[in-house]
């Protein structure tokens, strides 16, 4: 057998490779003959091929026929063996190796090596590849180390216990006590690892707080020691006495004294020493700092510790080290809900560094901004921050339109202003706009009834210039079917053109023909244009022409619509004008607070958009009136053709699975019908609950409430409303959303409550019987 | 990703050169090797194309990263969102120090012909993505023991290598 080629030799040869393939070629030849060797059961070499491959490894080759190799190194008694053998491990093994149950036994004997370096090299490891089964196996071998009496294997031992408890806690039993001697050494490595393992314990199981809080006055002291200690040229960062130390122990302190007033108190002066007395010429000085305002920030600090706080992050915004100016932004972000004005005091900078070359520095004072806004300087803010979306780079604006309709919602200090907004935001956001946003545009534009010309104009102008975008298209639409006569009707502004009948169906039809038109914007169109039918009648002939077009559509929904709607101008021609009647005021309860809620990225409006497409469906049943006459078009189409799926488009779907009876009990039925989610079909089920009432009395103040586990998120939208009818004859309808990433059967707690004849009757139960298609 | 915790925890270190070759890797969580390959060769595209006067720091996916170029390398960290960015600059300068030290004015050359004892000084700086020793004394005096602890293993396999007893 030839003497395999030494690593430097083979780095050479491959660095020598003129094209990848050359490379490719080597790096082939090389692994087989490794592998060969490797099947000859050769000690002597295996030490030199596990390094190569481990080179090889980096250069994104698979190695993975190394893995038993290592273990075989590691089991050898040469130092330089065991030394290569555990690097290889923590490249080539991680916790999702089987292999790795075999490195147990090898890790428990070199953990009781005499030679320190191989219990290191056993400790690193552990440290660095451990699974939760490993822990397990190993935490004793571990607590016996940390109480060494040698510094260097009990520093890693600390850290291997830190490790271990991230991914046991219930193993912080093992290692609590022996923490309290550790924190009396004087190394530096074995304080630092201490105060770790006591941070993760105390994260991982917080019931221990209250033991570790009589430990604040020994922190303090070990911290006051480190920032009166002289120069240590060993453990001095440019004029810093240990900066990793001190940052370490000023985290462990920020989390006991959260919500703890009585260590807090302790905690006030030291941090007040280290806030003025810190050397903020450095990083690592700024460091030290920056660790001590978001300690501060944390505890229950006294007033005057803040405003040094804060203080500090101000003179951190003006620095001229981006680096610094990032925390800072990123501190104040945290800080404003604790000190609203003394933030806002920064606005200007905060706003300057919206234009800041880097997207980093942008992100932060984009969210910042926004946190910043307030009733008082609501108009200067959505300025500049309209101005920002304009310019954005594409992944802030689904977020950044989000948040200034939110804004404009909620702090609009009048209706017009607000309107405006978000027609800016409409037009700055293009594509980016989220559905749920457009929905609840459409629902701010018909709360505000005196503007309905004005927006509706403003919308068709801007729609005019730039027909491309999906989001503002969609809420142009909806206006230009709603309130088409108006504009009509209405004044036009000075300089622009005069708006006619023609001129807006030409529009309509041009969004129909524009290939970029998104199915959904044109079932938007087609609702559009039969509303128009009967505010434009004389145009009647030639939306009768346009809708029918879409008779063959392949998508079904327009395909559905167009029939229903040709059907409608041929047989039932008189019920017309009825049917296409404005929009009552969407419903108060769906429309202004949940987009303005606080988890808002995720609150959907799709209930808004169900409404807004099926807007003369009786599905929804939006209001009395609308409710009536959509029972009347339900029967009278039902005569006419045999499928109840002609009305309904919902229902028309094939029921993909199966609806579920939940509750049926004192009159009271509630069925779960299923549906996956038009956005994030995969992992989104939308439930809509219909509650019916079979008793002769009326069920009020009728509330429904669900919760369901971590793993799955709940929304719940706003009921049709709070009354059940009597003797079935009629219901109530809620949707919820559900969203299962894990695909796990979906469990549900649910909570009812009604009121019926005067008394209130309550329930509660555990639904765990949902079909297999909702997973 | 891990489960997030409050303790200041380096996720994964990488040190790849301007042409975008990877130089070190070092990973603290458990991920299958085509995540790691995506994370690295990503993360390695968007740190290049950011200008010399940005931050260090860049908000990738949900993982913070903190980088600093060193000559033709860049050194760079991944830490979670707690985690304290400017200390972690301090962290990376410490190995860059450390290196250079041990090799003597460090260029990309020593690192490429000694990745492994790259890795062995980074295995006493840090343990599972936790600082262990602040003394760069320290450091660099348990690699070097171990230098000698390995040259004497080679020196005995060298010989044998020759075909003479040791």
């Amino acid at each position: 057998m030839p003497i395999p080629m030494r690593l430097k030799e083979l780095i050479r040869l491959i660095r020598s490779c003129k094209t990848a393939a050359e490379e490719r070629t080597a790096v082939n030849k090389e692994c087989a003959l490794i592998r060969t060797t490797f099947k000859e059961e050769d000690n002597e070499f295996r030490c030199r091929n596990v390094a190569k491959l481990l080179y090889i490894h980096m250069l994104g080759y698979p190695a993975h026929f190394g893995q038993l190799e290592c273990l075989k190194l590691i089991a050898s008694n040469r130092f330089m063996d065991k030394r290569i053998g555990y690097l290889g491990a923590m490249l080539l093994l991680d916790e999702r190796q089987d292999v790795h149950i075999l490195i147990t036994n090898s890790l428990k004997n070199d953990m009781n090596n005499s030679t320190q370096f191989i219990v290191g090299l056993a400790l690193c490891t552990l440290g660095s590849i451990c699974s939760p089964e490993m822990s397990r196996d190993l935490a004793n071998e571990v607590e016996k180390l940390l109480k060494s009496a040698n510094a260097y294997i009990k520093k890693k031992a600390a850290l291997c216990a830190t490790r271990m408890v991230r991914k046991v806690p219930e193993l912080s039993e093992i290692f609590i006590p022996v923490t309290r001697s550790l924190l009396n050494e004087k190394n530096h490595g074995v304080l630092l690892t201490a105060v770790a393992l006591i941070t993760e314990i105390c994260t991982v199981k917080p019931d221990t707080m209250p033991h570790f809080r009589r430990w604040t006055p020994q922190l303090i002291r070990l911290l006051k020691n480190l920032i009166m200690a002289g120069y240590a040229p060993d453990h001095d960062v440019s004029g810093i006495s240990d900066p990793f130390l001190q940052i370490r122990i000023l985290n462990l302190l920020r989390i006991l004294g959260k919500e703890d007033q009585e260590c807090s108190e302790a905690m006030n002066d030291i941090l007040a020493q280290v806030a003025t007395n810190t050397e903020s010429s450095h990083n690592a000085g700024n460091a030290v700092l920056y660790q001590t305002v978001q300690c501060i920030m944390d505890i229950k600090a006294e007033s005057g510790l803040r405003v040094l706080a804060v203080n500090i992050m101000g003179r951190f915004l003006l620095n001229s080290d981006k680096n610094i100016r990032y925390v800072a932004l990123k501190t104040l972000q945290k800080t404003i809900s604790i000190d609203h004005t003394a933030v806002q005091r920064h606005r200007n900078t905060i706003i300057d560094c919206l234009k800041d070359h880097d997207i980093s520095i942008r992100k932060r004072a984009m969210e910042l901004s926004f946190a910043l806004i307030n009733e008082s300087n609501v108009k200067t803010m959505i300025k500049e921050l309209l101005d920002f979306l304009n310019r954005a780079d594409s992944e802030f604006k689904p977020f950044a339109t989000l948040r200034i309709f939110q804004a404009a919602i909620k702090y609009a200090p009048d209706k017009k202003w607000q309107l405006d907004t978000i027609l800016q935001m409409l037009k700055a956001g293009g594509s980016y706009v989220n559905d749920e946003v457009v929905a609840s545009s459409i629902h701010a534009v018909s709360e505000s009834r005196d503007l309905h010309a004005y927006i509706t104009q403003q919308l068709y102008f801007a729609m005019y210039a730039d027909i491309s975008k999906q989001p503002l298209a969609q809420v142009a639409i909806w206006c230009l079917g709603e309130y088409g006569d108006l504009l009509i009707s209405g004044t036009v502004e000075e300089g622009s053109h005069k708006i006619d009948e023609d001129g807006v169906l030409d529009l309509l039809q041009s969004v129909l023909n524009d290939t970029v038109t998104s199915f959904i914007t044109r079932a938007f169109t087609l609702n559009a244009l039969m509303k128009l039918s009967t505010r434009f009648p004389k145009a009647a002939g030639r939306i009768k022409e346009v809708v029918a077009r879409y008779t063959n559509s392949l998508d079904l929904e327009l395909q559905q619509r167009s029939v229903e709607y040709s059907a409608l101008f041929k047989s039932y021609d008189t019920l017309r004008p009825g049917l296409l009647e404005r929009m009552p005021r969407i419903g108060k309860n769906d429309g202004t607070e949940a987009p303005v809620s606080a988890d808002a990225t995720t609150s959907g409006q799709a209930n808004d958009l169900l409404d807004l497409l099926g807007d003369d469906i009786p599905s929804m049943q939006p209001t009395q009136p609308q409710n009536n006459r959509g029972n009347a078009l339900l029967d009278l189409l039902g005569s006419s053709s045999n499928e109840d799926s002609v009305v309904q488009p919902v229902a028309a779907m094939p029921p993909e699975i199966p609806p579920l009876n939940i509750y049926d009990k004192n009159g009271l039925r509630i069925d779960f019908n299923f549906e996956k989610a038009t956005i994030n079909p995969d992992n989104t089920v939308q439930m809509t609950l219909n509650a019916t009432n079979s008793t002769a009395f009326p069920f009020t103040d009728f509330v429904f409430q669900a919760a369901v586990p971590r793993s799955f998120q709940l929304q719940i939208l706003a009921p049709s409303g709070a009354v059940v009818p009597p003797n079935n004859s009629g219901s109530i309808t809620q949707v919820l959303k559900v969203s299962n990433p894990n695909k796990q059967n979906i469990r549900m707690r649910v909570k009812l409550s009604f009121n019926m004849n005067g008394n209130t009757i309550q329930d509660q139960g555990e639904i765990n019987n949902f079909p297999a298609e909702c997973n | 990703m891990a489960p997030s915790s409050m303790a200041p925890q380096v996720q994964f270190v990488l040190l790849f050169s301007r042409q975008g070759k990877l130089r070190l890797q070092k990973w603290f969580n458990a991920s299958t090797l085509k995540e790691k390959k995506r994370t690295a060769r990503e993360l390695i595209t968007a740190i290049l194309a950011r200008k010399p006067k940005m931050c260090n720091f860049l908000e990738w996916k949900d993982l913070k990263v903190v980088y600093k170029r060193y000559a033709s390398l860049y050194f760079c960290c991944a830490i979670e969102e707690n985690d304290n960015e400017l200390l972690t600059l301090e962290l990376i300068h410490r190995y860059v120090e450390l290196l250079d030290k041990y090799f003597g004015s460090v260029c990309e050359l020593d690192i490429i012909f000694n990745f492994e004892k790259a890795y062995f000084i980074l295995d006493e700086l840090l343990i599972g993505g936790d600082i262990q020793e602040t003394s760069k004394k320290n450091v660099l005096k348990a690699v070097s023991a171990q230098d000698m602890l390995q040259e004497e293993n080679e020196t005995r396999s060298a010989l044998e290598e020759l075909g003479l007893p040791s």
